[in-house]
């Protein structure tokens, strides 16, 4: 009977333990859990945040926000035209500059050069690119390239602001070339060798894989990878606040000055003392999170379809 | 015929100068960058740089003593905030891959890794400054910690899947309950790609600005209270990169090139981390 005793006394205490184990199991696979949730529920807050407090502006103006061209605190009026335009042309300027420049990088990295120390050299410097603080861009630009826009802009006879919508293109091409160039270098060193070896077989040259095979096989993920530098260029703040000018109307040409939704943003909201001008500026802050939150989702999509075939 | 084949070999060669040109030419703008940087940067760093307040337009010298400890203190917070945080989403993401609730949350961190600075420092003014009723340095950090999650917690996530499901097993084995299997066995052995994550994105946001203009704000003076505002490193190269007088420029120059070695230094380890601890099976 003492033996009995001492049995279940061993029992209950390790049925004690075993609970004890059981619970901090049941907390912590609760609680990993969890933090996946929190920050699933900070995205959706951050939208819902943006839209509640945007709706002033969206009932004061309505659709107007879209295409109206005045922009005046003073009487209320509001038209976000002058800055989807601005915003729009810097980032498609700049991506027309630096795709020629991604896609040779990333061919050099992908296909040339995959391996040794000349890629190293190069996949290091395109690498510190994009360590390079947006502030310290514009800081440059003002500095370096704005002498040099407005000196161009005398030759060819316009207005010699030097700042502008040229100005802040060639500084955001600077800044998304390591974008696009590291996903489109993957891309590119993915192609499988037995494509490219039978190419080879048949006589081609190596500019003729690249253009006949590489490219068609990699089309979806250059396409991808440009979307996602597209992402970047349009939410881009300090180095286009700094140079592009900082101008209330639609830009007439590439040389004069603007202003971009982000900009713009940056700008005015410490000084916005309405209501509804706080709220259009927030307007124009969800709509940036609404259109790059679709190129970004759109871009990894692309990449996800294209690595599963 | 011979002249055909002659014609593609050309055209061969030519492509392959033309790729070698414009990846050279797209390095240049780096090394213009930092050239440019540290030939202006040098001349303005001595220790009266670091130890001193900026002085007043007219007069030589100041430092940029404020904007040092402010940048510290804000980076230091948010990190506290985002480190562990970020590193217990990767451990979720790499241990319950096939959930679906994991799948929401892998597309929530994309899409908080492509939300633009300037919106995240809107959504901290609506959340922290405006029902505080001032700007203050703790809000610049919350804007930060957001900003450094999502490169956290992939860094975390993919380093633990790469240790093999062996090793778990094994403690499992062993009798080991799961959580300890997880803490004790599974999440020291990816410390090198949670450290790596967290340094590679103090040095991403070390240089932003947009999300502090609403926050943090800045300030001309030394302030250790988390509580009001605080001046940066990018802020003070932004507000006085903008001003027109020479003296301040020099300031902004000197900031931006300290502010660039960090980032360098902090990249540096990372590499070097990355290759030492790399995980070999």
């Amino acid at each position: 009977m003492r033996l009995d005793k001492k049995n279940s006394t061993l029992n209950n205490k390790t049925d004690k333990k075993l609970q004890r184990v059981l619970l901090f199991e049941k907390i912590f696979q609760k609680g990993l859990g969890l933090t996946g949730i929190i920050l699933i529920i900070i995205l959706i807050s951050i939208f819902l945040t943006l839209t509640i407090t945007s709706l002033p502006s969206i009932k004061h103006l309505g659709i107007k926000f879209i295409y109206g061209k005045a922009w005046n605190p003073v009487t209320d009026e509001y038209g976000a035209l002058p800055f989807l335009i601005g915003t729009l042309l810097t980032s498609l300027l700049a991506l027309i500059i630096s795709t020629p420049f991604a896609f040779s990088t990333a061919i050099f990295l992908g296909e040339y050069y995959p391996k040794g120390l000349i890629s190293n050299i190069f996949k290091n410097i395109i690498e510190l690119l994009a360590t390079i603080p947006s502030v310290v861009y514009g800081f440059w630009g003002m500095v370096v390239l704005v002498p040099i826009i407005r000196n161009l802009e005398l030759k060819l006879h316009v207005l010699p602001y030097g700042v502008g919508i040229l100005t802040s293109s060639i500084i955001l091409a600077i800044m998304i070339i390591p974008y696009s160039v590291s996903l489109s270098r993957q891309v590119i060193s993915m192609v499988p060798p037995s494509l490219k070896e039978g190419a080879y077989s048949l006589g081609a040259t190596r500019f003729e894989v690249i253009r006949k095979i590489i490219i068609p096989h990699t089309r979806s993920g250059l396409f991808a990878s440009v979307l996602l530098a597209l992402g970047r260029a349009l939410g881009e703040t300090m180095a286009v606040t700094m140079l592009i000018g900082n101008s209330h109307y639609i830009p007439k040409n590439i040389f004069s000055p603007g202003n971009t939704m982000a900009s713009v943003i940056a700008n005015e909201f410490t000084e916005a003392t309405g209501t509804i001008y706080l709220s259009v500026l927030i307007e124009m802050g969800l709509l940036l999170f609404v259109v790059t939150t679709l190129i970004n989702i759109s871009g990894r999509q692309i990449i996800k379809h294209y690595i599963l075939h | 015929m011979d002249k055909l084949i002659k014609i593609r070999f050309y055209k061969d060669r030519l492509f392959k100068g033309g790729i070698i040109l414009l990846t050279v030419l797209s390095t240049v703008p780096l090394l213009l960058i930092l050239f440019y940087i540290i030939k202006q940067g040098i001349s303005s760093i001595n220790w009266d740089f670091f130890i001193n307040l900026p002085k007043p337009v007219g007069e030589k010298g100041g430092g940029i003593v404020n904007a040092l400890i402010g940048s510290g203190i804000i980076v230091s917070c948010a990190s506290l905030m985002a480190i562990p945080f970020g590193a217990l989403v990767g451990l979720y993401l790499s241990e319950y891959k096939r959930d679906k609730l994991a799948y929401w949350v892998g597309l929530s961190v994309d899409v908080l890794q492509g939300i633009p600075s300037i919106v995240l420092g809107i959504i901290i003014y609506l959340w922290v400054v405006k029902p505080t009723g001032h700007f203050s340095s703790l809000s610049g950090s919350i804007a930060l910690a957001i900003m450094m999650l999502p490169p956290i917690v992939k860094s975390t996530e993919e380093t633990l899947k790469l240790i093999p499901g062996t090793i778990k097993e094994a403690s499992l084995a062993l009798g080991v309950p799961y959580y300890k299997t997880i803490l004790r066995v599974i999440l020291p052995m990816g410390l090198s790609g949670i450290l790596s994550g967290s340094l590679l994105s103090i040095s991403r946001v070390a240089g932003e600005t947009a999300p502090l203009l609403f926050t943090a704000f800045g300030n001309p003076f030394i302030n250790t209270n988390i509580l009001k505002p605080m001046s940066s490193l990018p802020l003070l190269i932004f507000n006085y990169a903008g001003s027109a007088y020479e003296d301040w420029h020099k300031l902004a120059w000197g900031a931006s090139f300290v502010l660039i070695m960090m980032i360098l230094f902090l990249n540096i380890v990372t590499k070097i981390l990355e290759r030492r601890w790399k995980i070999q099976f």
